[in-house]
């Protein structure tokens, strides 16, 4: 990276650090944090749209519309979400691969599932067998992105819901009595204020999805957690120019701080944000602002 | 090999008991029971045991941050701050690889490397911070009302705290303390993931699951069998704390009383 580093031998005490945290190897690090953040930033308004989906589902008033919405709420609450994590990586997986191969090959006649193996036509492969490298890395992340917004849009939903139901009755009976319908009623009175009512749950959602970031690792996908244990392992002066003993204490406490950084910093802005929404709202925290002004 | 044969051979093998060799081929639906089964022996171990000690730090980290000496609210506010800031799954990891190079040290801390103890640190120190920070809320909404009638009968000190504030407290955070525990269970399962390594493969519940998951390349299975069992322990969970609360309860109005509203969704 810099000029002085063409010589690592040469170096010492804080030059050596600025060119051992520049190598080659750490930039991968750095561009994953960057995947870190592509991940929220996709799996966020992916999950919200799903909860909020679900949500409307579950108020429906077509019964089985409304008994899909309430499983899907229910279904992933109780059992830890990491098992939702490892099942729905293989599970779509598969499940894509299975409507590929009805799809491109009708004619297979033998069973899918021999023994311990899951076995699909060449043509239904995900991502195909000579796709380049890259592909298969994005097919990765997806599914990935995939898992956490259906599982984070079960708590979103989850969240959302109770909001709706926080909206006082009587403002929908004033709806109705001006005659809108009940799609009118949903989309210009219920939506507009349940927001205030979901945002502390769904700033602890925000929280906890930036929290559950890490688990990327599980999926196989190559994020920090990855990175952190490779660069961090103990390295001889065989194999690189920039020797060291196990630092991975190091490396996680670092992410650690992160970590913290990054959560204290959505707490600082989710707090305004709330300030600003409860701003003459007939809520308590309305009426504290109220006061204090 | 009769299911009676698989239960005797592999019901506690998450203990080292039994069959020392986990099966590796022409896996049976009660093969993947017993051993899913076996491995929730360390989910309830680490749960119960983080649960009761945390219980104990989580009131005076919570009395602790309520306190107006900055020499006790700062540091008790730090440690809520840390532990509720970062992924636990971050935690593990940093505080496995931390027991790792203590253990050059000295020692005496090579058993904190091993899961049963240094793993069990993590959970209690995490449960600890936010179970205090619930009981600190609670703290906070005790009402006012109840405090004075407490001076105008003359308790002060720790009469006070333990006859008025500690079961006023533990009373309000009940609900949100049953959630907790519930999410404290979810997160055992992080363990034998994130750096501890599972010695001689006793594992715990999802440890085998994935186990079975990955050998038969059929997540349908033993992930849905270990489902069943977590829905098994948190209704056990819930059952436990409502008997909890209907105590901590017992001197208000029947109708009036709180009903444990339980939402046990996230993960940390």
């Amino acid at each position: 990276m810099f000029g002085f580093c063409t010589d690592p031998s040469s170096l010492d005490g804080l030059a050596w650090l600025a060119c051992y945290l520049t190598t080659g190897k750490h930039m991968a690090i750095y561009w994953s944090v960057g995947t870190v953040l592509l991940l929220l930033a996709i799996s966020a308004p992916v999950a919200l749209a799903f909860g909020f989906g679900a949500a409307a589902a579950a108020r429906s008033r077509f019964l089985p519309l409304a008994w899909l919405g309430k499983a899907y709420i229910a279904i992933v609450r109780g059992v830890p979400d990491i098992a939702f994590f490892l099942f729905f990586v293989i599970a779509l997986d598969q499940a894509f691969e299975w409507l590929r191969h009805k799809v491109k090959c009708p004619d297979w006649d033998q069973p899918i599932r021999q023994g311990n193996d899951f076995v699909v036509c060449a043509d239904a492969k995900l991502p195909l067998g000579n796709a380049a490298q890259w592909v298969h890395e994005v097919y990765g992340f997806s599914l990935a992105v995939l898992t956490f917004s259906i599982v984070f849009g079960a708590f979103a939903a989850n969240v959302l819901y109770g909001a709706m139901r926080a909206v006082p009755r009587a403002q929908l009976e004033t709806a109705e009595a001006y005659g809108m319908s009940p799609r009118q009623s949903f989309w210009r009175i219920l939506v507009p204020q349940m927001w205030v009512y979901a945002l502390p749950g769904l700033s602890n959602l925000w929280m906890v999805l930036i929290k559950a970031t890490p688990l990327l690792f599980l999926l196989g996908v190559e994020d920090i957690v990855y990175w952190a244990r490779e660069l961090g392992g103990a390295k001889t002066a065989r194999f690189t120019d920039y020797p060291h003993p196990d630092w991975r204490m190091w490396y996680f406490f670092a992410l650690l701080v992160f970590y913290l950084g990054f959560t204290k910093l959505s707490e600082v802005f989710l707090d305004r944000l709330m300030a600003r929404l409860t701003h003459g709202q007939a809520t308590t925290g309305g009426e504290a602002q109220r006061k204090a002004a | 090999m009769s299911c009676w044969e698989t239960i005797a051979d592999y019901g506690l093998r998450s203990l080292g008991i039994g069959e020392r060799l986990l099966p590796r081929d022409n896996f049976t639906l009660c093969q993947q029971v017993t051993l899913i089964g076996s491995g929730m022996l360390w989910n309830i171990y680490f749960g119960v045991l983080a649960l009761m000690s945390g219980f104990f730090l989580a009131t005076a980290v919570a009395l602790g941050k309520a306190a107006r000496n900055p020499l006790v609210r700062k540091p008790s506010e730090w440690f809520i701050f840390v532990f509720r800031g970062s992924p636990l799954f971050i935690q593990f990891f940093f505080a496995y690889f931390l027991f790792l190079s203590l253990k050059g040290v000295s020692p005496i801390f090579d058993p904190f490397s091993a899961a049963w103890l240094g793993a069990l640190i993590v959970l209690f120190l995490n449960t600890a911070a936010y179970s205090g920070e619930i009981f600190y809320g609670a703290l906070l909404s005790i009402p006012k009302g109840d405090m004075e009638a407490a001076d105008a009968y003359g308790f002060s000190g720790l009469a006070r705290f333990r006859k008025i504030t500690w079961p006023t407290m533990l009373r309000l955070a009940w609900p949100a303390y049953t959630n907790e525990a519930i999410f404290l269970f979810h997160a055992t399962t992080l363990v034998y993931f994130s750096g501890f390594p599972a010695w001689r493969q006793q594992g715990d519940a999802l440890y085998y699951a994935s186990y079975f998951a990955d050998k038969t390349f059929n997540p349908f299975v033993p992930y849905p069998i270990l489902a069943g069992y977590f829905i098994l322990l948190t209704l056990v969970v819930i059952s436990l704390f409502g008997l909890i609360n209907r105590r901590l309860n017992r001197h208000l109005p029947q109708h009036g009383r709180a009903r444990l509203r339980i939402r046990p969704n996230l993960i940390r």
